[in-house]
């Protein structure tokens, strides 16, 4: 071939494609018609289960309101999606490196843990020193806690959900004794409770100047900044490119000299630092302080919100958001309208059960997608 | 079921002989035209040769005619009747069978076992008469010469055996029509000789046989009639002895092909690469590699044929730094590299195509782009740091592939939606568009059309002609005689002989033998 030639078909071959309808179809339509399906079927079950029409009505009037209906419920749904969008890319990242982290439940805790104690010592210590120390904490806690789960996998070959299994009912009952006892326990408590955050260490409100009552708090930018690195590590450097790699092929990664042991800890590490990040931004800008049960399982709902955002970390966001704004609308729904919460749970179930099986959603809304050209 | 058994008797009676018409069968997968008005008659008494490369749309018709695919347009005439198949289910009672190429047997039963699975003789009570079935197995058996033991374990047999068994199923069948695809993939010279007796036989049998293959000498030695398929189309028809290799080729291609690879004079330079006493273990412990030495010069291409499963897998594996030498020394250039890890041995120079290309030479769900940058991603210009450098990937990868001759549309596209000689194609320019020194080749042109390997074969006596050391894995004898300057047989883990052109061109046969593990 003349080098004329040569670069003419190098040229060519630079040109990419726009995105196809497939492309489209998986990323926007499949989501977008399991969530409408999961709600009109949460909307079948409220009726099956006795509630009137008109109590329908106005329950879903009430989840909109109570999630984007005002600028407060606008700050219900950032405070609550905030742990679930952290989490939930750490399981994403863990996915496409080929893991399963079923573990960030326990490394939300122990995250939450590790910030608590750092958030309730070192008085008089300034804020734009004790919020990031704290937040490092809680990551580096989950960090070193989902380790353990990769240390194990690549040193013994032991299945990571297995062991991420047995550290969340590790870190579980970690937690329960550690409030039973000091330094933790709150002085003159008997009841399992932490001491409380410090206002040095707290995460500040964004808008209690406008209303007292807006949560919302700076934990967003922690979001927002991650969202960013672990876009930025996936697609544009070499250590994402590894994780990638290794995750669609551990074969041909192993084949190009790629550290599989190291990918695999490194991957842990990092997802244990996004929950444990998840679960500092929860004690530290909303709780105060832990509890038993502070975590609310924010780390098994994230593992939904990682499938549903298809562990892309823009999708993961967006993902978030949604199951924040079912949560916050979900209490609105159950003052208003008197519906169980456990309506939101059953959905959020149904979204996931339509987005695992996308040819569920082809084959029942034919009409929303072009024709499979092969297969 | 005794239905089966029935029909076998009423067969073996009064043979009957089917003559098959495809009439201007039309198979579409959306946009995709994989047959486009194909005529084909196949006649008992006869062996159909059908040729064409990969995705020409010789198994997509073959499909169609074993029942796994409905034709969009055209017609099925048996013995001059339309018939219609809904499934593979209604194309067996009509008496078509097809032996596939990836043997469907259960390896823990025997063979009568496997032959009537699916369709067991029974008696009262749903009791299943193994002792019937064995007797049927027998008769057919005796009847064809197949010579197959029916109380036999299927993974203690050969796999030329094992074939036997499939053609033993089809005609348990009561098959008058078998299609086989690709048959001889699998099996060593010898047993191909054996395979061909058989087919033979069978067409003297009065069965009607399609012979589905990419090989030209396969399709002079045993078919009666030539049909060359080409995007679907049948493109020309031959005979043996009188169509020439040339023409069928270039009716299959589509262009005038050369077969002889031309090399350059054998001017060997200095040892390069030095295997002592290397054992290397498999998965489980036994032992793959078996205390081997040999060595390998610059600017000489060392073939390494053998059968599948003789260790060839490992040695690849331990030379390039995916499996671990127990005992012994690998030298190159006179530095020890014996356990240096894959990525070193890239450093060093290393181009390796490795045996299984889906497996571990790409990644499929990646682009072109990423796969080419697979395995040097971590280093200028690629990257800097830890940051990945896409523009320099990508301009690279695009020029890699338009002067490796990789076809696709765009770099962006999944490198899984290729062909699978343009996905090996790529793995070659990935490999050997840097500065190497040595080329480590497993089954380099396996599955792949006639454009493809006479393209990578160029490749690799351009890379041993410029001074690299080459080491080429194949179970193809062709391959290896066609490419190698020393051909080493390996057998159960050894060297068991040793071919140095000039000295003495080997033939097929003796090497053939060599790997059937008789040493001369």
């Amino acid at each position: 071939m003349s080098e004329k030639d040569l670069q003419s078909v190098t040229d060519r071959l630079l040109q990419r494609a726009a995105p196809g309808r497939a492309e489209f179809e998986d990323i926007v339509v499949v989501p977008v018609l399991a969530v409408l399906v999961a709600i009109i079927l949460g909307g079948l079950i409220m009726l099956a289960t006795g509630v009137s029409p008109a109590n329908i009505g106005k329950a879903f009037v009430a989840l909109f309101n109570g999630s984007f209906g005002s600028l407060n419920a606008v700050s219900e749904t950032l405070t609550a999606a905030a742990p679930l969008t952290l989490a939930g890319l750490g399981i994403a990242i863990a996915f496409r490196a080929g893991l399963f982290n079923i573990g960030a439940e326990g490394q939300v805790i122990v995250g939450g843990v590790a910030a608590v104690v750092v958030g309730f010592s070192f008085a008089g210590m300034p804020p734009i020193i004790h919020v990031p120390l704290a937040l490092l904490a809680g990551a580096v806690a989950g960090a070193f806690w989902a380790s353990i789960a990769g240390w194990l996998r690549a040193a013994t070959g032991a299945h990571e959900v297995i062991i991420t299994i047995m550290l969340n009912l590790i870190a579980m009952r970690l937690l329960d004794y550690l409030l039973r006892n000091p330094p933790i326990q709150k002085e003159g408590r008997a009841d399992p409770i932490s001491k409380n955050v410090l206002p040095s260490a707290e995460l500040p409100h964004l808008f209690d100047w406008l209303d007292p009552l807006m949560r919302v708090h700076a934990g967003i930018f922690v979001v927002m900044l991650a969202v960013i690195f672990i876009w930025w590590l996936l697609f544009r450097s070499t250590i994402g490119f590894e994780f990638r790699a290794a995750g669609l092929n551990p074969e041909a990664a192993r084949y190009a000299g790629m550290r599989s042991g190291l990918i695999i800890v490194l991957v842990m590490a990092l997802a244990g630092a996004l929950a444990g990040l998840a679960g500092a931004n929860q004690v530290l800008g909303v709780l105060g302080r832990v509890s038993p049960n502070f975590s609310g399982g924010v780390g098994f709902d994230a593992i939904a919100v990682a499938l549903l955002g298809r562990s892309h970390p823009v999708g993961v966001l967006l993902a978030g958001l949604l199951f924040g704004a079912l949560q916050a609308g979900g209490r609105q729904m159950q003052v208003d309208a008197g519906v169980s919460l456990d309506v939101i749970a059953i959905i959020q179930a149904l979204i996931i059960i339509f987005i695992a099986a996308p040819m569920l959603m082809r084959g029942v809304f034919s009409f929303a997608f072009a024709k499979q050209s092969k297969r | 079921m005794a239905a089966p058994f029935q029909e076998v008797q009423s067969v073996r009676q009064g043979a009957r002989s089917l003559d098959i018409e495809l009439r201007a069968i039309t198979k579409r997968f959306g946009d995709l035209v994989a047959n486009s008005n194909v005529n084909l008659s196949i006649r008992g008494g006869e062996i159909l040769g059908l040729l064409g490369e990969n995705g020409a749309g010789k198994s997509t018709l073959m499909n169609v005619l074993s029942g796994f695919y409905r034709p969009n347009e055209g017609q099925i005439l048996i013995d001059g009747k339309q018939v219609q198949f809904s499934g593979p289910g209604d194309a067996i009672r009509a008496g078509i069978g097809m032996v596939h190429q990836h043997f469907m047997l259960v390896p823990v039963f025997t063979v009568a076992e496997n032959v009537v699975l699916g369709v067991e003789p029974t008696g009262p009570v749903d009791y299943l008469d193994m002792k019937k079935a064995r007797e049927q197995v027998r008769t057919i058996n005796d009847e064809y010469g197949l010579e197959v033991d029916p109380d036999a374990l299927i993974e203690d047999l050969p796999v030329g055996i094992q074939q036997r068994v499939e053609i033993l199923k089809v005609l348990f069948r009561s098959a008058e029509v078998l299609v086989f695809d690709e048959p001889t993939a699998v099996l060593t010279p010898q047993e191909v000789t054996e395979f061909y007796k058989i087919v033979r036989m069978l067409r003297d049998a009065g069965k009607a046989l399609v012979f589905i293959t990419h090989k030209l000498h396969e399709i002079h030695e045993v078919a009666d009639r030539i049909s060359v398929l080409r995007g679907g189309k049948i493109v020309g028809e031959g005979f043996p002895g009188k169509t020439s290799d040339k023409e069928l080729a270039e009716m299959m291609v589509g262009r005038p092909v050369t077969f002889n690879v031309a090399k350059g004079d054998f001017k060997p330079g200095a040892t390069l690469l030095e295997v002592k006493n290397m054992t290397v273990l498999r998965d489980d412990d036994s032992v793959a590699v078996d205390d081997v030495s040999f060595s390998v010069r610059s600017g000489e291409i060392v073939g390494i044929a053998g059968v599948q499963g003789n260790g060839q897998t490992q040695l690849e594996e331990a030379l390039s730094g995916l499996r671990r030498v127990t005992s012994g020394t690998v030298k190159f250039d006179g530095a020890d590299i014996t356990n240096s890890s894959a990525r070193a041995l890239h450093r060093m120079g290393f181009a390796h195509v490795p045996e299984d290309r889906q497996h571990s030479g790409m990644v499929s769900d990646f682009s072109i782009a990423e796969n080419m940058a697979l395995n040097t991603y971590y280093a200028e210009p690629f990257s800097h740091g830890i940051v990945m450098d896409w523009k320099t990937v990508r301009e690279t990868s695009a020029r890699n592939a338009a002067a490796f001759d990789v076809r696709t549309s765009s770099i962006y596209k999944p490198a899984g939606e290729l062909s699978g000689g343009n996905q090996q194609k790529m793995i070659i320019a990935r490999e050997m568009s840097r500065n190497t020194r040595f080329l480590l080749a497993s089954q380099p042109t396996r599955g792949l059309d006639v454009g493809s390997i006479e393209y990578i074969h160029k490749r690799i006596v351009a890379a041993r002609d410029e001074g690299d050391g080459v080491i080429i894995i194949s179970s193809e004898l062709d391959e290896i005689l066609a490419l190698s300057d020393r051909i080493l047989v390996m057998f159960k883990g050894r060297i068991v002989a040793e071919f140095a052109d000039g000295v003495r061109q080997p033939s097929k046969n003796e090497i053939g033998l060599a790997m059937a593990g008789a040493v001369a």
